[in-house]
């Protein structure tokens, strides 16, 4: 078993798509909430091969997409900032700001280092003893408990030199904010994987509850996502609405325990602002008082001024679910993977990005 | 950006682990899944194993999809 190759394999793909097309009578439109999904559904033509009655749009599960200009400009504004290091994920390099990018500053002589992982961060900390790290935090449940992890190990190491900026989201407050909004109107929600993993599939049970929709957590195989469309199917047609997981190899109920100590031992829940959405009541996190000297907007003093939106840019729209890529002006134009105007084209998961990559025949 | 990818664990010391990725070997954090074993597929994400892969559920999973495959030829 090397949890890859099997659930790739093209006859248990076929014996799928048969059964879904078999079982699915009653129109539905499907949302997958992940970027790690879209990309999936786009590389695999997952679109192209479900019947008619399904239509499958993508939500707004990339973090990179969903970080607003205010914050953006912030990790900016600190990059500027002599003797400070920014260490971050990679495709937050190139996401334009509202004035400039990561990218910029660092042509004009900023030190922006792109890390792997938190741990490449505390080593630069460690390794740069007369400068700061500053780590851009982003990222949902997946992430956050490895950013907490960090934060714990630099306190336990007396690192005194690392910082995080913390623009962490949580997903289920931001999908009851959509379901809420009442723009899209949805019938199954594929829900996030490795989300998932960390908090389990019990987050979920109020969107089966609440409002009548089928959830069921999916991995990132193709296998995995046919599968999930099929159980999504049966509990249409059988109409029920219930939390199932078809990730059972990499998802349990009650999630990763440890991780969520981890993570509630040095974040609290706060109102954070989300691309396209805006603010949502307790969908982001914030460092409790006792890690507070980790925090980087408390710790340097900075203005990153007011925020901008370019002219033009429908990634919010996208980012709800409301437009596709092919909806928007710039898209291929103005707005390429080399040249992106808005951040779902910068993102490898984002959906500009996806339907960019993978051609234009998947309308489905 | 949730990506997670599946490693063997070859060895630990202390919180962390050389884990093999799809041939390459990496060193990687066992904070979030101190239980993790030697022999063990973990899920890797950012460098954290962030969960202890289930071999048993796996397996069923594929034991129903093959079952799925096999009605669908009939």
């Amino acid at each position: 078993m090397k949890f890859i190759t099997e659930f790739r394999r093209s006859e248990l793909a076929e014996g799928l798509i048969s059964q879904i097309h078999r079982k699915s009578k009653t129109q539905a439109r499907f949302m997958e909430f992940c970027g790690g999904h879209t990309v999936t559904i786009f590389r695999y033509g997952i679109r192209q091969v479900l019947p008619k009655t399904i239509e499958m749009v993508s939500g707004p599960g990339c973090p990179i997409c969903v970080t607003a200009n205010a914050d953006l400009d912030k990790a900016i504004a600190l990059a500027q900032i002599p003797d400070v290091i920014i260490a971050t994920f990679g495709d937050m390099v190139k996401v334009p700001g509202s004035y400039s990018s990561l990218q910029e500053v660092k042509a004009d002589g900023a030190d922006v280092r792109m890390v792997y992982s938190t741990m490449d961060a505390l080593n630069l900390a460690e390794e740069n003893p007369a400068k700061s790290v500053v780590f851009l935090g982003i990222g949902f449940e997946t992430t956050a408990p490895t950013i907490a992890a960090s934060i714990l190990q630099a306190e336990e190491e007396g690192v005194r030199n690392y910082y995080v900026l913390s623009m962490h989201k949580l997903c289920p407050p931001v999908i009851r904010a959509i379901l809420d909004s009442g723009e899209v109107k949805l019938h199954g929600l594929i829900c996030p994987g490795h989300v998932s993993t960390i908090i389990g599939s019990h987050p979920w049970e109020f969107i089966a509850r609440d409002y009548g929709i089928p959830c069921v957590v999916s991995g990132f195989e193709p296998i995995d996502i046919l599968q999930c469309v099929d159980m999504l199917v049966a509990q249409i047609e059988n109409g029920e609405s219930k939390v199932e997981i078809a990730y059972r190899r990499g998802v349990q109920p009650e999630g990763n325990q440890q991780a969520l100590k981890l993570m509630e031992q040095v974040f609290e829940p706060c109102p954070a602002q989300w691309r396209g959405i805006g603010e949502v009541p307790d969908s982001g996190l914030k460092l409790k008082k006792e890690y507070q000297h980790f925090d980087a907007e408390l710790a340097f003093d900075f203005d990153p001024g007011p925020p901008y939106e370019p002219m033009g840019c429908i990634c919010g729209d996208i980012l709800r679910g409301v437009k596709t890529p092919l909806d928007c002006s710039l898209f291929g134009k103005a707005c390429t993977p080399e040249y992106p105007v808005g951040p779902c084209m910068v993102s490898s998961e984002g959906s500009c990005s996806a339907y960019y990559l993978y051609g234009e025949s998947f309308e489905g | 950006m949730c990506l997670a990818i599946p490693a063997l664990i070859k060895f630990i010391e202390d919180k962390e682990a050389e884990a093999e990725i799809g041939g390459i070997t990496r060193r990687i954090s066992l904070w979030l899944t101190p239980e993790a074993k030697v022999g063990d597929y973990v899920l890797v994400h950012t460098g954290y194993a962030i969960n202890i892969l289930d071999e048993e559920e796996a397996e069923e999973t594929l034991r129903l999809l093959q079952e799925i495959a096999e009605l669908a030829e009939e």
